[in-house]
């Protein structure tokens, strides 16, 4: 009895979809054996012979040379039982699924028809009956549910606007969101008036740890020791040129060499001619602690808040000695890494306020000590060199000192030591 | 017409590149000295005083055993591709023309020794006693390499050009440590062999696997089948000078051999291993041989190749010079090679009845070999997708 298959064009390459016929090797009437070769198709990888999967009489060509195919339709009928005895009915009856089914190709897309149909999921209702139903508007998915499409730039960009993707129509190829979609929403998006309740506003943190300790020592040193501030600006053009001159000196390379260290070394030279401004006053014992060293507090901004570790012995320190004990001390601290050690018993601070790019301030000076310098920043400024106008670097100084200990005498003679020395190194010879 | 002189390489230097005429030159001569030849095309014996001693036990029935093998996998194949232009398999790897070397090779090893394929060992395979219809799962992407490959000695096969030569290295280094070659007991050595091509020698992963195996004096053969093309490129494309010679770079001996010659396949594979268990560290063998078929089944050749190339390489035929050989010296008859012919047929009709068998895994296959353990974050996807999947319609039904 007649057997009829049906053979499916293959995808012979890797996700191919089509071919085109080329020509075949057989026709109607002749006999086939199993990986024949039957005919000849082009995709668009290569052109290749397609063997028969089984050996019979071929009955039909389904498909004619130069004609594009899809994967999955059948080319040719073959009955595998030529010699059986005939069939009762008609000789060319409509292929049984059954086989179609095992003839199926592994991979490629099929043919359009297959592709076009999906499994309806279980007690699905028709689609006319759902939308008789009162269906939620599609804005108001729950978050999570719903993924808006669109380009992780145009995300960005919504973030940055605050608009919300959910609410959006997208007008792109597929309903995709673009940029113009979330721009054109800005207007009258409702993010930017979304009201927030007061207590959004503000935040209400524990005082603890460096904060609370800062402010301890603050409110102790401002309320004890009598505050005087004095402020001198100078032209440190000649600092800076000198600074230049030696940063590629040997003893320089390995340090970074900055204003700091200028000031802390003029610091240092001046508090030998005003030793005032590296005395305490004992309230206990009524009497005033003048010190032969200098032990020097860099004031640093860190992660942890603010830390105030000590170069000791900083008026025995050259001018590299001190770049590079100030470097490491600030890296240390900004790393969390001071120990306690290094933050006790200084003898006078320096505050550079100038990295923030402030000009001065009125520094609070750190208990135990009695005068604190803030450092300004540097700036190109109108100066009169001269008697004619000139474009200068300019810094400010501003020297907080203990008026129990310092009068204004003192403090006048230090910050003026302290700004001669920092603007012009050369100053330093006369001390 | 005479090369064109050579140019310096670098101005004022005293050595020249070689111009790309010597390269090719150099790259496709087959009538290399250096290249071992036992058996020659012409199915003549020559004599090697160096590598016969690794023949000694070498009769007519091993011969004829490695005839029926490389005929076997050669139908093997065949079937393989049928099978694909059939619509039965995603994509086959040919190894056509590659017999030689795969046996040679294959055979050299010992139960004991370690193999690491790339996706083209279908021989080695063979050889290793891997079922080759668990082979046919892979190139149905309905399994992945099932076989155990602690038992077999062969690892699952790797895609990634050049991987494996780092896994090989890595696991030749650890039979050293663990004191496994050197010993005066010799059951006790063994050895580990790499298969890669020629253009993996330009992967770095390649390069990586020697600098190990070379410092930790690692028991590693690496096992080369240059067969001139990497897809669409040619060897002058990843290499100045014959591949072999890169061995000498990391201080370890390279050797090409004719890899359509069985037997000298056979004989430097066994030499390497001998001196990888003796532990002398490792071995490079350069199989001189050609694809004679596509890359894949993607692959079309005519399209970068002349057709005169593959008609030369015909007349090299690793299965043809031993069946000449056989023949002419009254080794073998006509129902010996008709016998083997309906076996290489029988085998086939098995493959083709169990590609057509073989069961589609279920969904929840892809959840169940990510753990050893059962893991319940795995778990409750599994479940999830189960039931999500349990939620449509019969198909057909709509």
């Amino acid at each position: 009895m007649p057997n009829y298959k049906q053979f499916p064009l293959a995808d012979t390459a890797e996700g191919l979809t089509e071919a085109d016929i080329l020509n075949w090797h057989v026709k109607p009437g002749d006999r086939v054996s199993v990986n024949q070769i039957v005919v000849e198709i082009e995709t668009a990888k290569a052109a290749v012979e397609l063997p028969i999967p089984w050996a019979g009489l071929v009955t039909e060509l389904l498909v004619e040379p130069g004609q594009t195919v899809e994967v999955g339709t059948p080319i040719l009928t073959v009955d595998l039982d030529p010699d059986g005895a005939a069939a009762p009915e008609t000789p060319q009856p409509e292929p049984e699924p059954a086989a179609e089914e095992e003839m199926k190709p592994l991979v490629g897309y099929g043919s359009k028809t297959v592709v076009a149909k999906r499994r309806a999921r279980k007690g699905a209702e028709p689609v006319a009956a759902v939308n008789a139903v009162a269906e939620p508007a599609p804005a108001a998915e729950p978050a999570g549910g719903y993924v808006p499409l669109a380009k992780p730039p145009v995300r960005k960009l919504a973030k940055d606007l605050g608009v919300d993707l959910r609410a959006l129509r997208g007008t792109g190829e597929g309903g995709v969101i673009t940029r113009e979609d979330v721009r054109g929403s800005t207007p009258e998006a409702p993010a930017a008036a979304k009201p927030v309740t007061s207590g959004d506003r503000e935040r209400r943190v524990p005082v603890k740890g460096v904060r609370k300790a800062t402010a301890q020592a603050m409110v102790s040193s401002a309320f004890t020791a009598p505050h005087v501030t004095e402020f001198l600006s100078v032209d440190v053009t000649p600092m800076m040129a000198f600074r230049e001159r030696v940063t590629n000196r040997p003893e320089f390379r390995e340090v970074k060499l900055t204003p700091l260290a200028f000031a802390a070394k003029a610091v240092c030279l001046a508090a030998r001619r005003t030793p005032d401004v590296n005395a305490v006053w004992d309230e206990e014992a009524q009497e005033i602690v003048y010190k032969d060293y200098v032990h020097l507090g860099i004031a640093a901004a860190t992660p942890r808040g603010l830390i105030v570790p000590k170069v000791r012995d900083a008026d025995s320190l050259s001018l590299a000695e001190l770049a590079a004990a100030i470097g490491e001390l600030t890296a240390t601290a900004r790393e969390g890494k001071t120990p306690p050690a290094d933050m006790r018993s200084g003898t006078f601070t320096i505050s550079n306020v100038g990295v923030f790019g402030v000009d001065s301030g009125t520094p609070i000076i750190n208990p135990g000590e009695s005068a604190i310098l803030a450092l300004g920043a540097i700036r190109e400024m109108p100066w009169v060199v001269d008697g004619e106008l000139a474009v200068r670097q300019v810094c400010q100084l501003s020297l907080s000192f203990d008026h129990r200990v310092i009068d204004g005498e003192q403090g006048s003679r230090f910050l003026a030591d302290v700004g001669a020395v920092f603007a012009d190194p050369a100053n330093a010879i006369t001390f | 017409m005479p090369p064109p002189e050579p140019t310096p390489m670098v101005p004022g230097s005293r050595t020249a590149a070689p111009s790309p005429h010597q390269v090719i030159e150099g790259l496709k001569a087959t009538d290399d000295p250096r290249a071992l030849e036992l058996l020659t095309p012409e199915g003549e014996r020559v004599a090697h005083p160096e590598f016969d001693p690794y023949l000694s036990d070498i009769g007519p029935e091993e011969l004829k055993g490695f005839y029926r093998d490389m005929v076997l996998v050669r139908r093997y194949d065949r079937e393989g591709n049928a099978l694909q232009r059939q619509g039965q398999l995603g994509i086959w790897v040919p190894l056509l023309g590659q017999e030689a070397a795969q046996i040679g090779a294959g055979r050299a090893l010992t139960p004991k020794d370690m193999a690491f394929p790339s996706y083209r060992e279908h021989g080695v395979a063979w050889c290793r006693g891997v079922d080759l219809k668990d082979l046919l799962g892979i190139f149905r992407c309905s399994d992945h390499s099932s076989w155990d490959y602690q038992e077999k000695r062969f690892t699952p096969y790797t895609i990634v050009i050049g991987n494996q030569v780092l896994n090989a290295a890595g696991y030749a280094m650890g039979q050293r440590f663990d004191g496994k070659v050197g010993n005066t007991d010799e059951a006790e050595n063994e050895a580990t062999m790499v298969f890669f091509g020629d253009g993996a020698t330009s992967q770095g992963d390649v390069h990586e696997g020697f600098v190990w195996a070379s410092v930790y004096d690692a028991p590693l053969v690496f096992f080369c089948q240059n067969n001139q093309w990497a897809i669409s490129e040619p060897t002058e494309r990843q290499s100045r000078l014959p591949l072999y010679n890169r061995a000498r770079g990391y201080g370890f001996p390279g050797v090409r051999v004719d890899g359509n010659d069985v037997l000298a396949c056979l004989a430097v594979s066994r030499w390497a291993l001998e001196q990888c268990r003796a532990g002398n560290g490792p071995v490079l063998i350069e199989a001189f041989t050609y694809r004679m078929d596509a890359h894949t089944t993607t692959d079309d050749p005519t399209r970068y190749r002349l057709s005169d190339e593959l008609e030369t390489w015909k007349l090299k035929d690793p299965i043809e010079r031993v069946r000449v050989h056989l023949a002419r010296n009254g080794l073998a008859d006509n129902e010996f090679f008709d016998s083997v012919q309906a076996e290489s047929d029988a085998l086939a009709e098995q493959i083709r009845e169990h590609c057509f068998a073989m069961p589609q895994p279920g969904p929840e296959r892809v959840f169940a070999n990510v753990y050893h353990d059962p893991h319940p974050v795995l778990d409750a996807q599994r479940d999830e997708y189960l039931d999500y999947l349990a939620g449509f319609e019969e198909e057909g039904v709509h």
